[in-house]
């Protein structure tokens, strides 16, 4: 039998994996992209586990949510990365560095 | 609760949401043209939804009244006294937008938009009693505040501090949903009333891991230490007006809704949360203090010290009283004219091209040249720096007596103790000003435009932090006691 706890497990992997996409990627900020997306996705697992399992309809509706704004962040990361990608012709994350720090 | 009456409740939220949205689309048919109108018309939206604020803050408003939407958003005295200074915040962002960016001609008519966006943003999160509307309020701060920090297309810092802004931002988001998402889970609602309820007993697991990471996230949106990294970058990079406003309205507005948070939703729980805002508090205040003393660049500089006031400001919301709260708007209050007063004199310092001038090195000699400047400069610093006959000393103050006060002499003495580290490197601005030759980088005050409004500007917030403010002491300190009491009301 699945419970939620295993819903729990799979979606904090997740998380890590995307929070370690963010940090230990060194190559392309695309990729950095997908790891925010992968931390959100992780983040509606779990509101989905949880709201089947105390059967409220919050969690789900709040997916919606995330899900609509994670559209939006999306569209404004690409539009950032292209005007950056302009500028210096190149979006690999170690030459991010116009600015020590 | 009827619809008409949560309608009236949200009425400063949508006199800013419409004007916004008309606006948008004034600027999508007429063009830059249109630049300088939409900026006023923006401007007259602020100052109506300022002017809807004020009673609310006036007559202390609180209780089920004030509730909307289901006990999604809450209107009380405490949102509105942090509406109102979200406002004026946003208000000087815009009137220093348009010398800055029509110099480098990049003035377009989207700005005063996305400004009106993330002030509707920021007082739909000062507002929140539900994790649903947090986090809308927080992202639609969030969103237009990446583009605004990326304005200037064709400067690569500009796109760069986006850049980073953006991915930090979106990770900060990222752990604060999965907190939400834990809390919800373990407490079984997202009201910060109900969710109040499920932890006044014992805290379980998830909740506390929750609690953790919704911690972090918010930590992150108020540049506090550990989660600091982004701001000097960002705040380098970005425009100078929009490195003003990210340095006032959003810190205003995340605070707030941190001390919502706190205490409303996870006020019976205060010894598992205090530990954590009192090590953010003291890291901030010393590594803002210390980081600051390498910078050669301004902007950087008033970025490590936004890094270091925001230290004091926890130490308000770490004593988790009434009078901690109060201490903490009280604070604001000052740190807001304090903070554009500050960012207002760089904005005015030109070299011989007419390029904005940014090195300290620069700054030498400053009072022989714009001795206007300078003198106000002299105020901003001394009165960051809490020196007592200057504003800034009053914030510092009352938030040290709140800590004192709740039997934290550690926590306060730690306090007192870095913030005379601080006062190094605002002095040394100080001597650099008055005591160097000038180093003739700086052009005497011409008649550049725009020159007229950043000087009214920075009279008006000069003479707030200057020893005049103690005259508002009494009214402002009631105001701040109401606000947190309403806030405290239902916890």
């Amino acid at each position: 039998m699945i419970g939620v706890e295993h819903y729990v497990v799979v979606s904090s992997i997740l998380f890590v994996l995307g929070v370690l996409g963010i940090f230990l990627n060194r190559k392309n900020i695309i990729v950095i992209l997908m790891a925010i997306e992968l931390i959100l996705l992780a983040v509606n697992l779990n509101l989905v586990a949880f709201s089947a399992f105390l059967g409220d309809l919050t969690g789900q509706i709040f997916a919606m949510f995330v899900l609509t704004v994670a559209a939006g962040e999306a569209a404004i990361g690409l539009a950032i990365l292209v005007i950056y990608f302009r500028g210096r012709g190149t979006i690999a994350v170690d030459d991010v560095n116009r600015m020590k720090g | 609760m009827d619809f008409s009456t949560s309608l009236a409740l949200i009425a400063p939220e949508l006199v800013l949401s419409l004007s916004g949205l008309v606006l948008l689309l004034v600027a999508a048919w007429a063009g830059d043209r249109s630049a300088r109108v939409v900026s006023v018309l923006a401007c007259v939206a602020l100052g109506a939804a300022f002017a809807l604020c004020i009673p609310v803050v006036s007559g202390g408003l609180a209780g089920p009244d004030r509730i909307a939407f289901d006990g999604q958003f809450r209107a009380d005295a405490f949102a509105s006294l942090a509406k109102l200074m979200i406002y004026a915040a946003s208000l000087a962002a815009l009137i220093l937008a348009p010398a800055f960016l029509e110099r480098i001609r990049s003035m377009r008519a989207e700005y005063p938009v996305l400004v009106l966006f993330s002030a509707v943003g920021m007082s739909i999160m000062v507002s929140a009693t539900d994790l649903l509307t947090l986090y809308i309020g927080l992202e639609m701060q969030s969103l237009a505040a990446y583009v605004l920090a990326s304005f200037v297309r064709d400067n690569t810092r500009s796109a760069e501090a986006g850049l980073k802004y953006f991915v930090l931002g979106s990770l900060a988001s990222g752990i604060l949903l999965f907190g939400m998402s834990l809390t919800y889970g373990f407490t079984g609602s997202t009201a910060f009333d109900a969710i109040g309820v499920a932890v006044s007993g014992e805290l379980n697991t998830g909740a506390l891991f929750g609690l953790v990471f919704v911690l972090a996230g918010l930590a992150f949106k108020i540049s506090a230490v550990p989660f600091h990294m982004w701001t000097p970058d960002v705040y380098e990079g970005a425009p100078t007006p929009v490195t003003a406003f990210f340095a006032s309205a959003p810190k205003v507005a995340a605070i707030a809704l941190l001390t919502r948070v706190l205490m409303e939703a996870f006020g019976g729980q205060v010894e598992a949360w205090r530990q954590i805002v009192v090590f953010l508090a003291l890291a901030s205040i010393v590594v803002g203090a210390l980081g600051a003393i390498g910078q050669d660049n301004v902007k950087r500089l008033l970025a490590y010290s936004s890094i270091n006031n925001v230290g004091f400001i926890l130490i308000g919301v770490a004593v988790a009283s009434t009078q901690g709260v109060s201490a903490m708007l009280v604070y604001l209050a000052i740190y807001v004219p304090m903070t554009i007063a500050g960012f207002v004199a760089v904005l005015m310092l030109r070299d011989g091209a007419g390029d904005p001038v940014e090195r300290i090195a620069d700054l030498s000699g400053l009072s022989r040249v714009r001795p206007a400047v300078a003198w106000c400069l002299m105020i901003v610093m001394f009165s960051l720096a809490g020196i007592p006959p200057m504003f800034g000393f009053w914030g510092k103050f009352v938030v040290f007596q709140a800590a004192v006060q709740a039997d934290m002499v550690v926590l306060a003495a730690i306090g007192i103790a870095a913030s005379v580290i601080g006062a190094f490197y605002y002095l040394k601005i100080v001597k650099v000003m008055f005591m160097d030759e000038p180093a003739g980088v700086i052009e005497p005050a011409g008649g550049q435009p725009g020159n007229a409004s950043l000087g009214a500007l920075l009279a008006i917030c000069t003479l707030m932090i200057s020893p005049f403010g103690f005259l508002a002491t009494g009214w402002l300190g009631a105001l701040a006691d109401r606000a947190a009491a309403s806030l405290l009301l239902l916890a």
